[in-house]
């Protein structure tokens, strides 16, 4: 069976001045991946990811998102596409109903489309007694959760995660992982970005980027075997290693 | 005893981050508090580096007290919030000039202290600080918070949002750190650098809920858990969660750890349970106990 590419990259790179960030990545994506971009601190992976939802242009190479090229169809990639991360993710000031119609709006949802995805969320993530608190007064695990939601609340074909868990506790960062698994399962393409090798585990391939290009590309059990080591942290440690 | 904590309790308005809090850290001991976000860690350090009066209990550190006795505290502790704090548009060489500047001291009297972090960050030293990489932050911010030498080291967080091998080379320079005898608080959401530590507070909600030295704390963990392993880890972890006698059930790498109600348990029945479910590749064994199942079970 042909499996359908939702992601496509070919040779993209970023110069900034005479620093390549970014130097010729090439690897595709494939329609309900669970697909985990790793790579150390600096290695390229923010610009990487910033090509791909269409907010910095390439300085050479193709990327094609959900049908659509991010460098001359940069807003219909956009909308194909939702993104979260852990720095940016709701207004604190706004309550949780306020900033689930805000998002809405933006992604174009009917009033009633709205309404109806407010309660839908509210109940899918039990949130009821707190529906019309500021979102800044809840615990960031929960944040994660809504902001993941909201991330989907358009219905989109792929969605990035940038570092989504860092810092939540044990439990919620597994509620989490079930999330993204259950939204794979429905065939929403998930690229995500951590730093616990333990989530590197649980997705179906991993690429490890290293100084602007990307090491190592397989699923973990085969990148395990590969460098011969028992765990995804052990391969980490062995590519990235003495890379500033 | 370098830190000492006596029921301490602080309230923002409504919330109690942090609730009637005892511990202590001996001299030289590097000491570790776990917890994930909304804990009470940084709360914890915010009082005893004097930034923040608690509302009840009291505390020393390195012998004085952190309400009477704050300036005293203030001369003998280095103190890493997590947030990066140094001046983004002082050079690297600057910060620390002016971090050493501020304590009476010069870079050079303690150089010692800090050669081995600074000489990685040396080649970068006319560099902005707010130019540098988060590696390179964290090490800077490191030197200025050792610039002065002090008794006791006070690390909010040093590591989040930091990768796997810088995270490594973190904990290799605060083993180096406590070897020349300083004291070392250091909070952590990473469970697996708990093992690093020669004793861990794991806390939450304000809460210590346990403080051992981290192989105590897994010996003393009594219930059993196996690592289960299918094919389809997303339909595993769903029929497991079904099996009627499971008491818990979660991801844990390429394993998911099950732990049953039963201590009469027999795998095999749970092996035949999912071939019925129709899953493949299926693996049972005993798996070995981490800080995180504990912290999990509280």
């Amino acid at each position: 069976m042909e499996r359908e590419k939702i992601i496509s990259v070919k040779n993209l790179t970023k110069e900034f001045g005479h620093f390549t960030a970014v130097k010729g990545i090439s690897f595709d994506v494939y329609k309900g991946e669970i697909f985990g971009f790793l790579g150390a601190n600096g290695a390229g992976k923010t610009t990487a990811m910033k090509m791909l939802i269409g907010i910095s242009n390439p300085t050479s190479g193709e990327a094609n998102v959900a049908g659509f090229d991010v460098h001359s169809q940069a807003d219909m990639v956009k909308k194909s596409i939702g993104y979260m991360s852990q720095k940016f993710s709701m207004y604190d000031d706004l309550t949780i109903k306020e900033n689930i119609t805000f998002f809405g709006g933006i992604y174009g949802l009917s009033r009633i489309e709205i309404k109806q995805k407010i309660a839908q969320l509210i109940e899918e993530l039990e949130l009821q007694e707190v529906a019309n608190n500021l979102v800044g007064s809840l615990p960031l695990g929960w944040k994660q959760k809504l902001s993941f939601s909201v991330a989907l609340l358009h219905e989109p074909k792929i969605v990035f995660l940038d570092e989504p868990t860092g810092g939540v506790d044990p439990i919620t960062r597994r509620q989490f992982w079930e999330m993204i698994y259950t939204q794979a399962y429905k065939g929403t393409t998930i690229f995500v970005t951590t730093h616990y090798m333990d989530e590197a585990e649980y997705c179906d391939r991993v690429s490890i980027m290293v100084d602007g290009s990307i090491e190592a590309l397989d699923t973990p059990k085969n990148l395990k075997e590969q460098f011969k080591v028992d765990s995804m942290n052990d391969v980490f440690l062995k590519l990235a290693r003495n890379i500033e | 005893m370098s830190i000492a904590v006596n029921n301490i309790s602080k309230s923002y308005k409504k919330l109690k981050a942090v609730d009637s809090i005892t511990f202590k850290v001996n001299d030289g001991e590097l000491f570790g508090l776990i917890g994930p976000d909304g804990a009470g860690k940084t709360t914890i350090f915010r009082i005893l580096t004097t930034l923040l009066v608690a509302n009840e209990g009291s505390a020393e550190v390195a012998g004085y007290d952190v309400v009477k006795q704050l300036k005293e505290i203030r001369n003998s502790v280095g103190y890493m919030p997590g947030k990066f704090s140094l001046y983004q548009d002082l050079t690297v060489e600057e910060n620390l000039h002016f971090f050493a500047t501020i304590f009476g001291t010069t870079i050079e009297e303690n150089y010692d202290l800090i050669k081995d972090i600074y000489i990685q960050i040396e080649p970068f030293k006319d560099r902005r600080a707010g130019a540098l990489s988060g590696g390179m932050k964290q090490k800077l911010a490191l030197c200025c918070a050792l610039i002065h030498a002090p008794k006791v080291l006070f690390l909010d967080e040093p590591t989040t949002g930091v990768d796997p091998v810088s995270r490594k080379e973190f904990w290799i320079m605060l083993k180096r750190l406590q070897q020349k005898g300083i004291t070392i608080l250091v909070s952590t959401p990473y469970m697996d650098e708990a093992s690093l530590c020669d004793r861990i507070a794991l806390i939450q909600k304000g809460k210590i809920l346990k403080i051992d030295t981290p192989q105590n704390i897994i010996n003393n963990y009594e219930k059993v858990i196996y690592d289960v392993q299918a094919k389809n880890t997303h339909g595993l972890i769903h029929d497991l969660k079904n099996y009627p006698n499971q008491y818990s059930v979660y991801a844990f790498g390429e394993f998911v750890h099950y732990i049953d109600k039963n201590a009469t348990f027999n795998p095999n029945d749970l092996q035949t349970y999912l071939k019925n479910k129709n899953h493949t590749d299926i693996i049972i064994k005993p798996a070995t106990i981490t800080i995180e199942d504990v912290f999990m079970d509280l």
